[in-house]
């Protein structure tokens, strides 16, 4: 009776571990970034691509708008394919849309711009990535929607969707 | 008299630079310590030491912005921890969520060691 309570023991630890192991299998391997919400925006100066002027992390906030801020550079492929939707949302809607050019050549910069056209208010400059950390952002493209009390209400890895779209429209509205 | 005071001035220039120079090496080692212990979010398994991706190459400098601001290593990790979550640094914090599995090694241990005094002293 006792040997088989032992055994019993043994065959539950056993299927508890197998169980665990099992379910850790569909997991992606692959870090998934947890969505943050409500975070307020990290402070951070950075230089404006055409005028050179500095500007600080709350000088982006323009008042009563919601502030879109996009990292983006001239070099990632994603970021021309995003880039006719953002066109889209400052042709359609009053939401302030500053980009973050991310380890970019002035020069290659302005050409994708000129190419593609300009959506952005502001466009502040990234040579080092620095500014990206303190907006915790991965990589580019990145979006975030910060509402007027500058907190990030929602964050984009990777270009914008359309259900992305639809989703931004329907918060600023 | 003048030549003493040069003498004395170049002994002096030569100490300072020689300890700039040892405070910059430290950084730098302090630098690829803290580097080790972070994860590169995306890129599979290296660290932010090993890896040359742009996210990696951005925490390097940071870091380095970090020590010559006069921040503390604890700073900086609870800075980076703040931005992109616990899942950064290598040694997670001992807390209720992972209690299992700092606890489990342990547990298993002494399991173990159970299971052999009763084969070899009980039976």
């Amino acid at each position: 009776m006792k040997k088989n309570i032992f055994y019993l023991i043994i065959l539950l630890f056993f299927t508890f571990i197998f169980t665990i192991f099992y379910i850790g299998l569909d997991k992606p391997n692959f870090y998934t970034p947890k969505e943050i919400k409500n975070k307020s925006l990290e402070e951070f100066t950075s230089t404006e691509l055409f005028s050179n002027e500095q500007f600080s992390s709350n000088d982006i906030i323009e008042n009563n708008k919601f502030t879109l801020i996009n990292i983006w550079s001239s070099w990632c492929v994603p970021c021309r394919l995003e880039h006719a939707a953002l066109m889209d949302l400052s042709e359609k809607t009053d939401l302030n849309i500053v980009g973050l050019n991310y380890k970019d050549k002035k020069n290659n910069a302005i050409k994708f711009l000129n190419e593609l056209g300009n959506p952005f208010s502001k466009i502040l400059t990234d040579p080092d990535g620095i500014v990206s950390i303190s907006l915790g952002a991965y990589g580019v493209p990145e979006t975030f929607l910060l509402n007027n009390k500058s907190k990030i209400i929602r964050k984009y890895i990777g270009p914008l969707t359309k259900e992305n779209i639809l989703e931004i429209i329907k918060i600023i509205k | 008299m003048i030549k003493l005071i040069k003498f004395i001035l170049l002994i002096l220039f030569l100490i300072l630079s020689f300890q700039k120079l040892l405070i910059a090496n430290n950084n730098s080692l302090l630098v690829d310590k803290i580097s080790k212990n972070l994860r590169c979010l995306i890129c599979q398994g290296q660290s932010v030491y090993d890896s040359q991706s742009d996210f990696a190459l951005s925490i390097k400098t940071l870091i380095k912005n970090k020590l010559q601001e006069g921040k503390s290593e604890k700073q900086i990790y609870d800075y980076l921890k703040n931005q992109y979550g616990e899942w950064i640094v290598y040694d997670p914090e001992f807390d209720k969520k992972n209690l299992l599995l700092w606890t489990f090694p342990l547990i298993l241990f002494i399991f173990g060691g159970l299971l052999i005094y009763r084969k070899v002293f009980i039976n």
